[in-house]
């Protein structure tokens, strides 16, 4: 079990509390966790990552695991605690703007 | 009685604002989609209760949302808006030429005759059409492909398609501004198109006379008589009669002629309504006085209209898309300023009431007359 925390206007768009439980075979790498959540809740296709290129949307932010995994490939297996559903995977918005 | 509904989009999400024909006293709904930009809201003029909202956000993009019940309840529809083929390029600020970039949606415009039926004026400039209720979306790429493509460039908000007028008499035959290339026409649905700016001049431009490059701001006519359409240009209020095939300055006695929004009124197809900004340089009104001007010979001659609104330190805007008319008579006129405020006035602009004061920056302003 993969848990997800998407920030607010992320959860008010898929309409969703708190966090985001999903099932993701491994390996479980940034791209299949992103796949199975917009699989989930397609509502967040374009949202998090652009249409068809599929690259993260300049102000969005991945981290875990108190690292930011942001600019780490798609294909980097996530850390074993958030494959087995210990710590989450956190998508939020960058600090930009005022 | 009829019922007045007006659809705000703001920086911060959208509101209804719901009146009798009285148009007294409001009921303000809202915000729907707090926290996202909403470039624009328009309903179906076939079905009212289908109501389109370009919601966006610089951290997650673009999206489209969808009411079927007036806007009391709303779902995400398609959000892919993906260009025709290989883009190519278009001017940028710096001369050089640069790819065609989706930024968001600026303008939703229904259909007059099917309510799956919308179209979407898009940053960087392009038409696209959804003719499944907004599910899915493919780009008109003729506009956007015109040999003149190259040469447009964007304005300081961008370069968007701000403006689709469809023509309600002569079938196939639509209109759109682009900020900054200038007007252009479909006569076959959106599948070619050309460049109808003859008679416009844009002192920025080497050739101020050129075919494309001129900042748009809105283009407007009345229902009834679509061959005549008015324009706000960057500055200079212009006039066509002849469907934009050539344009006339009609600025008149305006005290400026740089502003944003223009619209007819819908009962005096004659009767039309601009704000005046100070400059290029300085988008508020001259001497801190917020002034509609109307022309009810269709230009060239023009009065303030100021009953009720303020006349001393105010320093907001009115952008291009932040005024409507409704269908009453006496015609309601309705705008929004980047104050948050909106004003209505139920007598075709004598007098002016603020129906809200605090609303985030108001960027457009629509308006359904219901049955």
């Amino acid at each position: 079990m993969i848990r997800v925390l998407l920030p607010a206007h992320l959860r008010t768009l898929a309409h969703v509390d708190g966090e985001v439980e999903l099932e993701v075979a491994a390996p479980v790498t940034i791209r299949a966790v992103l796949d199975a959540l917009e699989a989930r809740h397609p509502t967040l296709r374009g949202a998090i990552r652009d249409h068809g290129t599929l690259k993260r949307r300049a102000f969005v932010r991945f981290f875990a695991c108190q690292r930011d995994l942001s600019h780490d490939p798609p294909e980097t297996p996530l850390p074993e605690s958030v494959a087995n559903g210990g710590e989450p995977f956190v998508v939020l918005g960058a600090l930009a703007g005022g | 009685m009829n019922t007045i509904r007006v659809l705000v989009g703001t920086r911060k999400g959208a509101f209804l604002l719901t009146s009798d024909e009285k148009r007294e006293n409001w009921e303000v709904s809202g915000p729907h989609f707090a926290g996202w930009e909403i470039y624009h809201v328009k309903g179906s003029p076939v079905d009212p209760n289908r109501i389109y909202a370009s919601v966006s956000s610089g951290w997650f993009g673009q999206v489209i949302q969808r009411s079927d019940d007036g806007g009391q309840t709303w779902a995400p529809v398609g959000n892919e808006f993906t260009y025709a083929g290989v883009p190519g390029t278009h001017q940028w600020y710096d001369g050089t030429q640069h790819p065609w970039e989706f930024k968001r949606v600026w303008h939703l415009e229904p259909s007059l005759t099917d309510p799956d039926h919308v179209y979407a004026g898009v940053e960087d400039a392009a038409l696209f059409e959804s003719k499944d209720g907004g599910a899915t979306w493919s780009e008109l790429s003729g506009l956007r492909e015109h040999q003149t493509g190259p040469q447009w460039q964007p304005g300081a908000g961008g370069m968007c398609l701000h403006t689709i007028l469809l023509d309600p008499v002569n079938a196939g035959r639509m209109f759109v501004a682009i900020s900054a290339a200038g007007a252009f026409r479909s006569d076959d649905f959106g599948k070619t198109w050309r460049p109808i700016n003859r008679g416009l001049r844009s002192e920025f431009l080497p050739d101020a006379n050129a075919e494309v490059g001129h900042c748009v701001h809105r283009i407007a006519f009345h229902q009834s008589k679509p061959d005549t359409l008015f324009m706000q240009k960057h500055w200079d209020v212009m006039r066509s009669d002849d469907g934009g095939e050539n344009w006339r300055e009609v600025s008149g006695n305006l005290p400026t002629d740089f502003g944003f929004p223009i619209d007819v009124n819908a009962n005096e197809p004659e009767t039309i309504y601009v704000v005046p900004i100070k400059s290029d340089s300085e988008h508020f009104p001259i001497d801190g006085r917020l002034q509609v001007w109307r022309s009810r010979t269709g230009g060239d001659e023009w009065e303030a209209l100021t009953n009720g609104l303020p006349q001393r330190d105010c320093y907001v805007n009115v952008l291009r898309d932040a005024m409507a008319v409704d269908a009453l008579d006496p015609g309601g006129v309705y705008f929004g300023t980047t104050g948050g405020q909106v004003y209505g006035s139920a007598d075709a602009g004598d007098s002016w009431k603020a129906i809200v004061r605090d609303l985030p920056a108001v960027l457009s302003v629509e308006v359904q007359t219901l049955a």
